[in-house]
């Protein structure tokens, strides 16, 4: 293994601090128990908070900020965090109109969660993310897993709440987007767990993981590499069929949001190739893509590899996700701090 | 059941969980995310920073303290489950309780652990070794068994449980999206509790 790390221990606390500080205009950290909030608390719109493990950046701190996450409550490396980091924050922000949990579905963080949700009195909801089409039979296991399409989720419904819109409002929103929302990843390398020092899985130099999950869990088949146009052709399949099975109609929108996500060992440029050949394949099926991105949004520490996500677009969905917010990670509108 | 007897098991827990580091992390590569190893003995370290502090409470606040302390230091799905176990004991439990009430207390504990992952017996999780063992802990102390014989034979049920969920099929937690590919290798949350259990029997036969 080789990282940029003083002591395993202190990983995440070190790199938060850097990220504290090279934000300190947008972002507050805390650090017992860990939560980071924004520069200004604003009580009075619905408290959006989420977490999770860490390793993905920059999810979920990375979009605190006006119009879009109000607290995130960061876990050690792909382990979510304790009911205690939510609490604290949710202590320290005062809210006065309600909380809104966005909680991508994984055990550990459905658990934590809960427990957490469990010992606060004020009013809260939960959005459970569950976009990742690679899971199958998800009726018999615990169900698909929240991956890219959370970002969408948080911008989304971080516009509404902060244009005004109560708890129930938001809750709805975010159960829609999800909804709306459909991902699918390969991986190409394995990820390495500072605390663990060695990959997480093994997999040869000519083997793609297909539906990789963004901590590395195994996904629906190993396969020799290929063409990028060819795993190009099976992410779209997936994603078609998983529209088609939440008998949702890709075609009949506003057209779609595209985002190709990279895990962070894949240069943009190879994510660019993705776009390239998704959107010409999009293109020839009738499918209009009106909005795009493309770069690290929800990465799986150094794993190679991209996800693709598809999110329809109704009015409101697009209206949310235009609007301005400013993020560490995520900023457009001209919109002041 | 005595202070002194569960801190010391404390310390024997944490010491099994290190020494079989590489058995732990090995199972949770192949079909879970790696992190496993790591939760657990950063619940099991807390555990010993805490000792001091369980000298001289009763015994439903040694098992609070042991589920809070848990439940703010492992996260992961183990932090809440292991949480749950220990706050739900601690809800049944009592100064002087005897072998049959603490099995009675332990059989809850497992039921709160159920609610909390939602899970059953044959889910291929924690579950498979710690429902069987609560189940002979049941039968055993209310036969009232000598405690030498009681824990062999709850060591050998926790033994052939965690065995026994290498054929199982996932369908909770990481190793889910797995499915019949997990099929071959043992759960590491039924490994852990299996080590748990087994090192709580050997210090009893100590005793």
């Amino acid at each position: 293994m080789k990282k940029f790390i003083n002591k395993t221990d202190n990983f995440i606390i070190d790199s938060l601090k850097g990220f504290a500080k090279a934000h300190d205009d947008l972002v507050e950290l805390n650090l017992d128990p860990i939560f980071v909030t924004r520069k200004k608390i604003n009580s009075d719109k619905v408290l959006l908070v989420s977490g999770g493990g860490s390793g993905h950046e920059p999810l979920h701190t990375g979009y605190i900020g006006k119009g879009m996450l109000d607290v995130a409550c960061p876990g050690h490396v792909f382990t979510s965090p304790t009911p205690d980091q939510m609490i604290s924050a949710i202590e320290y922000c005062q809210p006065k109109n309600g909380v809104l949990f966005i909680v991508k579905n994984y055990s550990g963080d459905v658990m934590n969660f809960e427990m957490a949700s469990e010992m606060i009195s004020v009013d809260h909801q939960t959005v459970l993310t569950n976009d990742d089409a690679a899971v199958i039979n998800s009726s018999y296991t615990s169900g698909r897993r929240g991956v890219a399409g959370t970002v969408i989720v948080e911008k989304v419904v971080g516009s509404l709440a902060e244009l005004g819109g109560d708890l129930t409002a938001c809750k709805k929103l975010g159960d829609k987007v999800n909804l709306y929302s459909s991902s699918i990843g390969a991986a190409l390398s394995s990820c390495t767990i500072p605390a663990a020092g060695k990959p997480t899985f093994e997999i040869g130099d000519d083997e793609i993981e297909f539906g990789v999950g963004i901590h590395g869990e195994p996904g629906r088949k190993r396969e020799k590499i290929k063409e990028a146009s060819l795993i190009a052709e099976d992410m779209i399949s997936v994603i078609l069929k998983d529209f088609e099975e939440k008998s949702l109609n890709i075609k009949d929108s506003n057209g779609v949001l595209l985002l190709v996500n990279g895990f962070s060992g894949t240069p943009l440029s190879e994510l660019y190739l993705i776009y390239n050949e998704v959107s010409e394949k999009f293109s020839a099926k009738g499918i209009h893509i009106s909005r795009s991105m493309v770069g690290n949004y929800t990465t799986a520490l150094d794993m190679a590899g991209a996800s693709i996500t598809v999110c329809l677009l109704d009015n409101e969905i697009k209206k949310h996700w235009d609007s301005a917010v400013m993020t560490p990670s995520l900023r457009w509108g001209n919109e002041d701090v | 059941m005595e202070n002194d007897f569960i801190i010391k098991c404390i310390d024997s827990v944490a010491q099994c969980i290190i020494d079989r580091e590489d058995e732990i992390e090995s199972l949770d590569r192949a079909i879970g995310d790696g992190d496993h190893y790591i939760n657990i003995k950063r619940g099991s370290s807390a555990l010993q920073s805490i000792k001091p502090e369980l000298e001289d409470i009763p015994t439903n606040e040694i098992f609070k303290k042991i589920g809070m302390t848990l439940m703010t230091s492992v996260g992961g799905a183990s932090g809440p489950l292991f949480a749950s176990f220990f706050l739900s004991v601690s809800k049944h439990i009592e100064e002087g309780d005897n072998l049959q009430k603490f099995s009675q207390a332990f059989a809850l504990g497992v039921e709160s652990i159920m609610q909390r992952g939602k899970s059953k017996l044959g889910d291929k999780t924690m579950l498979d070794v710690l429902i069987p063992v609560s189940e002979k802990l049941k039968v055993l102390a209310d036969d009232s068994y000598e405690i030498k014989e009681l824990t062999k034979q709850i060591d050998l049920v926790a033994q052939a449980s965690v065995k026994a969920t290498k054929d199982l099929l996932p369908t909770k937690g990481r190793a889910a999206g797995l499915a019949d590919r997990a099929i071959g290798h043992i759960d590491p949350g039924a490994k852990t509790c299996q080590l748990i259990i087994s090192t709580i029997c050997y210090e009893l036969n100590k005793t």
